[in-house]
């Protein structure tokens, strides 16, 4: 809805002085600008055209980065004013004070991506929080959409540049930089929170309208009957994919069953690997470490001879068990067969530990007794590592992780048994005790 | 479609008390749930993941499951330290999610 102004009210009075900008914070006035700015950050020129969330939003450029608030606006003196406001200016949040909100970008910039990329590395994703609260996406007004999110960065990132082109307000929830799955997970994505953040932001007063857009994948945490007896606001949920939020909505809120399905394909999977890889580097490097002390220890002493010919052979294959549990297996998980992570993983690891040991000539260079140990212990790392991948997968239920367990962590810790007697065994053979 | 083990869900649908307002239908991210003339109904319950937002979103307590994280690294933490299994994602660089 477009309005007219006549004449600049509300909050649209030029400043008094250059230092003074009026009542409106814009960012040339709090960065100390001694340019009048108000006349043309905060007020929508006389006579032009205006939509009604225009007045709080100066023109991008000015922008520092891509914060702004909104608290341009004074209660309004007279009755006029406070209809301006109402309807032009300002809306009134449940105190009686200005919504206050920021906009963002819909575009994301070359540090977002980066960010992201370091996100998916490593421990980075941990720190990348964003404030809770409410956001504008474009020029919100009281009949946009709200869509919540969680406020882990690289969720935020994703819902506001899936949003390009919109006008939408984004409220944000405090799920302590979490994700939106996990978070539902959680319960920190939940109920509760959106409850709170409705509050928090006065939303009853930002919208007309009485719907939310909540992420598909945050059902777990949320109850939408319960959300809508405590706030009034119906919970509508989008797509799973924010990329296909657009669609969604133009297809008044009705999401196709390809939109509602949780997929998982390779690039899904790729995507999850590095965050598999890391944690198995970590027992990787006290294997290798151990596997070469082991091995140099002689009668002779210690011995770089052995720390070469079977220790290089050991921490190689050892490598091979991580690649294969941490990468080969997430990637290639439809095609191995049995439904079972710990048996994809146990197929994944032999698959690459006998090609090894046999097409490279090892087995012959290796004691057989390391040879013996090879074949248990390599394989069944890969298992482990691969089972540790249904924290990942989008579609392993508690009682199905469990079940491996009951049967895997036996199988575990025998593996773990002889492999060590083999070890053992290996030693013993040669200081000619056995 | 993905499937994980065969017969371990503890999805449990109970259509006498379903009112077939068709939230669970809405909210499943793996299309458990489907309309059938006018109530829900379970499609293939091996496809059930256990994230529980059926059972959070009946307003009429037809459906329960056992939700929970199904991440081996939280299990196993919980068995070692004798705790609930949490996701360990806001507490360490552990590959759960």
């Amino acid at each position: 809805m477009k309005i007219r102004y006549k004449k600049p009210t509300g909050c649209c009075e030029g400043p008094k002085d250059p230092t003074s900008a009026g009542s409106c914070s814009s960012p040339a006035a709090s960065a100390g600008s001694k340019e009048p700015t108000a006349a043309t950050s905060c007020c929508a020129p006389i006579d032009a055209p205006v939509s009604k969330t225009s007045c709080p939003q100066p023109s991008r450029t000015e922008l520092p980065k891509e914060i702004k608030k909104t608290d341009c606006c004074q209660p309004p003196q007279t009755k006029l004013e406070a209809e301006v406001k109402k309807t032009g200016c300002c809306t009134p949040s449940d105190q009686g004070r200005p919504a206050r909100y920021k906009t963002v970008s819909t575009h994301l910039s070359f540090s977002d991506r980066l960010r992201h990329i370091r996100c998916r590395l490593g421990a980075f994703r941990l720190s990348y929080k964003i404030n809770p609260g409410l956001y504008a996406v474009g020029r919100p007004s009281d009949a946009s959409e709200v869509f919540i999110s969680a406020n882990y960065g690289l969720s935020f990132d994703i819902l506001r540049s899936s949003l390009a082109g919109s006008d939408a307000w984004i409220l944000v929830l405090d799920t302590k930089g979490i994700n939106v799955w996990c978070a539902a997970g959680k319960g920190t994505f939940g109920t509760d929170e959106i409850i709170r953040q409705i509050g928090l932001a006065g939303l009853g007063k930002v919208v007309t309208h009485r719907r939310i857009i909540v992420p598909q994948l945050g059902g777990p945490g949320v109850s939408g009957h319960e959300v809508r007896r405590a706030t009034g606001f119906k919970v509508v949920y989008g797509p799973v994919k924010a990329s296909d939020i657009k669609a969604f909505v133009d297809a008044g809120y009705n999401a196709t069953e390809e939109m509602r399905t949780i997929r998982f394909n390779l690039a899904d999977r790729i995507v999850l690997t590095p965050m598999e890889i890391r944690p198995a580097l970590k027992n990787y490097a006290l294997f290798s470490l151990l596997a070469l002390i082991t091995v140099s220890i002689t009668p002779e002493g210690l011995s770089y001879q052995a720390a070469w010919t079977y220790g290089s052979r050991l921490v190689m294959l050892g490598g091979l068990a991580v690649v294969s549990g941490a990468f080969i297996t997430p990637a290639l998980l439809p095609y191995i067969p049995s439904r079972s992570f710990a048996v994809k993983g146990f197929l994944t690891g032999l698959a690459t530990t006998i090609p090894a040991l046999w097409l490279t000539g090892w087995a012959e260079i290796l004691h057989p007794m390391l040879t013996f140990f090879s074949m248990i212990f390599f394989p069944l790392a890969s298992s482990y590592i691969a089972l540790q991948f249904t924290g990942s997968s989008t579609y392993t239920g508690i009682s199905g992780v469990k079940k491996e367990l009951r049967y895997g962590v036996p199988v575990y810790i025998t593996g773990a048994v002889v492999s060590i007697v083999a070890v053992a065994a290996y030693k013993l053979f040669e200081w000619g005790i056995l | 479609m993905m499937r994980y083990l065969k017969g371990v869900s503890t999805l449990a649908f109970d259509r006498e008390k379903c009112t077939g307002c068709m939230r669970c239908v809405e909210v499943c991210p793996h299309r458990v749930f489907k309309a059938d003339g006018k109530k829900a109904a379970v499609t293939d319950k091996d496809l059930c993941m256990e994230c529980g937002a059926c059972e959070r979103n009946c307003a009429f307590g037809a459906i329960k499951v056992g939700a929970g994280v199904g991440c081996a690294s939280a299990l196993i933490n919980g068995m070692l330290t004798g705790s609930d299994p949490v996701c360990g994602c806001s507490t360490d660089d552990s590959g759960c999610c």
